[in-house]
């Protein structure tokens, strides 16, 4: 038994956000609730070659290429944009075989030396790809980052990624939905990313499983459309299938004018559309959470998952105060692999290198937030930072905030890319390591085998990376 | 897709919470292409140490486990990034069942596109099978996806829910390209009355 999504929902029921995206999606319903759902936008990057792989075997044309972009982001060089840049020859290999993918296909390629080229969760956004209301998606799981601009956003595995291509759909269970409201003003200092960090330190990383979390209140309504990329970014993180901010004039006025997003009269009708975008008030959520904003602190993430994380000022736990035996174990091995003492302070820890990039925090806002800190500072151990894009770099650049990290002895590469965040294209933390980052997973091995990861904010990073140590941005020295 | 009906085979006990896409398949391995050596690159990181010697303790790697097709593991199995390489590695290993308190959302997903059953149970079903698998000789499950079960020798016996049109795609192997081109014809209709209704979808 099928049911087709054209029949449209009494306008009395009230509907979120979520629902109401979903809704206008909808193909067809089958019998056991999972719906066969439109996708606006597909993006792809250098490891869709399973999905092309699975296309050529069965001698299938990409259905729509116009709903797909190719952007090389994960192994792309940060030194330079040639391909003697690239740390292997393995790896310029996976990128000609995108770019070779994306031509046979007919799909739109941004490579080497194009200025619309970055990580694919700033590019989206930052051309006008990523629309208000909109479905998502693409073979990473921080796609949820376009839920900033009120989208519906989410990550996908090889086979989803040939099934997008072949068909433009895609089948999905209707999520459970999750409201997080940040209630009260973000104190100075706090940012977005120390927002989503203390949002999943307290409901853990498993907390949003099976939701689609839509971020509210008045610390997500005063936020900048880069701070709701950043904390819908780590949706995933607190295990979320998507995370969403309802569109606003601030997103509206974010995305005029960018390449991609429609203009005149169109452009008028969809925001007189996109208004519409809004929870009503009287529906409701299956899981409602509330947290303080004036209560945040800058956080650090101390252990090995993104749950594990504390305010600066904290201390790092002691397994012998954990009275369960299987977390004890799990607690002491988290400890060991991170080379930390039981009980105490995160602040003042040394460490050996600062990343300052990723789709997490590499926008514009977050390279002047650093750059504040930078400059006049001089860093004390090897900091590198990657824009998220062409356009990004050349922006900072205009703004002199490159001049500003090359005079503090921070590295500055000219090409954007994932870089240091998952370390596939060479940008690695050696074994041991303790590296202060701002992206998004602290994973053992992540950044690199035995590499240390500490998850901030890009002020914080910046922070140790001219103290050498981990600090709080809120006591630096005024100069 | 190879139909799952019933698994009858040895299932290893693997207690860790939040074991994640890099634990499962470490990053560096995502550019290799899909071949005999996949299966090698399985929790590299943790079977392995750094100068590739076999972790012995490490439980996959211990002779009562081996050749085991089910993995009983911890809370949140598969968070994490979107990589279909760790659900790759886990069937070319001969994994066809993952029993779990929860899993990752992407990599549950993952799994019923390629032939591998995700089971969540409760944390104390989970713990009661995993003390029992530890204990016994010889570690056996009996999964069986048509009625829904899951059945150790000890006693051990629950029923497990699972989405129905998933459980029907993996008892006949359906493949979901062919699954949804039956509804191509719904797919333009509806796309032309969307376009319709919000034109500035449609102009690329």
């Amino acid at each position: 038994m099928l049911s087709t999504g054209t029949s449209k929902p009494s306008p009395k029921h009230p509907r979120t956000l979520f629902d109401k995206i979903w809704d206008r999606h909808e193909i067809i319903r089958n019998s056991a609730g999972q719906s066969l759902l439109f996708i606006d936008q597909h993006f792809c990057h250098e490891l869709s070659f399973h999905a092309f792989n699975m296309l050529k075997r069965r001698n299938i044309k990409v259905r729509h290429p116009s709903r797909t972009a190719a952007i090389a982001d994960h192994y792309t060089p940060t030194t330079g944009e040639r391909p003697e840049n690239f740390s292997s020859l393995d790896r310029f290999k996976l990128y000609k075989t995108l770019e070779s993918n994306a031509t046979d296909h007919g799909v739109e390629f941004f490579g080497l030396g194009d200025d619309r080229r970055g990580i694919i969760h700033v590019v989206g956004p930052e051309q006008g790809l990523s629309l208000p209301g909109s479905t998502i998606v693409c073979g990473d799981s921080h796609t949820a980052t376009h839920g900033g601009v009120g989208a519906l956003s989410f990550g996908i595995g090889a086979s989803d990624v040939s099934h997008v291509l072949a068909t433009q759909t895609l089948w999905q269970p209707r999520p459970k939905k999750m409201r997080i409201k940040v209630i009260g003003r973000r104190p100075p200092h706090v940012s977005a990313k120390d927002t989503i960090l203390a949002i999943i330190s307290k409901i853990g990383t498993s907390g949003a499983t099976g939701h689609v979390i839509e971020y509210a209140g008045p610390v997500i309504s005063n936020m900048s459309v880069e701070e709701r990329l950043t904390v819908c970014n780590m949706s995933i993180e607190a295990g979320a299938r998507a995370g969403m901010v309802a569109p606003d004039y601030t997103v509206f006025e974010w995305i005029a004018g960018r390449p991609y997003a429609p203009s005149g009269q169109k452009f008028s009708e969809a925001i007189e559309n996109w208004q519409a975008l809004v929870t009503d008030e009287d529906a409701s959520f299956d899981l409602d959470v509330e947290i303080d904003g004036t209560n945040i602190a800058p956080m650090v993430s101390w252990g090995t998952s993104p749950e594990d994380t504390l305010p600066i000022t904290g201390s790092i736990p002691d397994p012998q105060k954990e009275p369960d035996r299987e977390k004890r174990r799990a607690l002491a091995g988290k400890l060991e692999y991170m080379g930390l003492k039981p009980g105490s302070a995160l602040m003042d820890t040394p460490i050996d290198c600062v990343f300052i990039g990723s789709c997490t925090n590499s926008r514009i806002q977050d390279l002047r937030e650093a750059a504040a800190v930078a400059r006049g500072r001089t860093a004390k151990v090897r900091t590198i930072v990657v824009p998220g894009s062409a356009l990004i770099k050349s922006q900072a650049e205009k703004e002199g905030l490159d001049k500003i990290f090359r005079m503090a002895g921070f590295d500055w590469r000219p090409s954007a890319g994932c870089s240091m965040c998952v370390g596939v294209n060479g940008d690695l933390v050696a074994p041991e390591e303790r590296c202060v980052s701002t992206s998004n997973r602290n994973f053992r091995g992540r950044q690199g085998p035995r590499a240390r990861t500490h998850l901030v904010g890009p002020a914080m990073a910046a922070a140790a990376a001219v103290t050498g140590r981990l600090t709080d941005v809120r006591k630096l020295e005024r100069l | 897709m190879e139909p799952l009906v019933k698994i009858l085979a040895k299932a290893v006990p693997l207690k860790q919470d939040n074991l994640d896409t890099d634990q499962i398949l470490p990053a560096r391995f995502l550019m290799m292409p899909r071949d005999e050596k996949y299966k090698t690159y399985l929790f590299r990181d943790l079977s392995h140490d750094e100068n590739q010697a076999i972790i012995s303790s490490f439980i996959l790697n211990q002779e009562k486990f081996s050749d085991a097709r089910i993995l009983v593991a911890g809370r949140n199995f598969g968070c994490g990034s979107s990589r279909e390489g760790a659900v790759f590695a886990l069937v070319d290993s001969g994994f066809r069942c993952v029993i779990a308190p929860s899993f990752g959302d992407i990599f549950y997903n993952n799994s019923f596109n390629n032939g591998l059953l995700p089971i969540i149970l409760e944390k104390q079903h989970v713990e009661e099978l995993q003390n029992e698998l530890f204990l016994d000789l010889n570690p056996e499950l009996l999964v069986d996806l048509e009625n829904q079960i899951v059945l150790h020798k000890s006693g051990f016996k629950t029923t497990f829910d699972i989405d129905p049109h998933r459980r029907e795609r993996l008892l006949r192997g359906l493949d979901m390209i062919g699954y949804t081109q039956q509804y191509l014809k719904e797919t333009e209709k509806f796309e032309e009355q969307y376009f319709l209704s919000y034109p500035w979808l449609s102009i690329r």
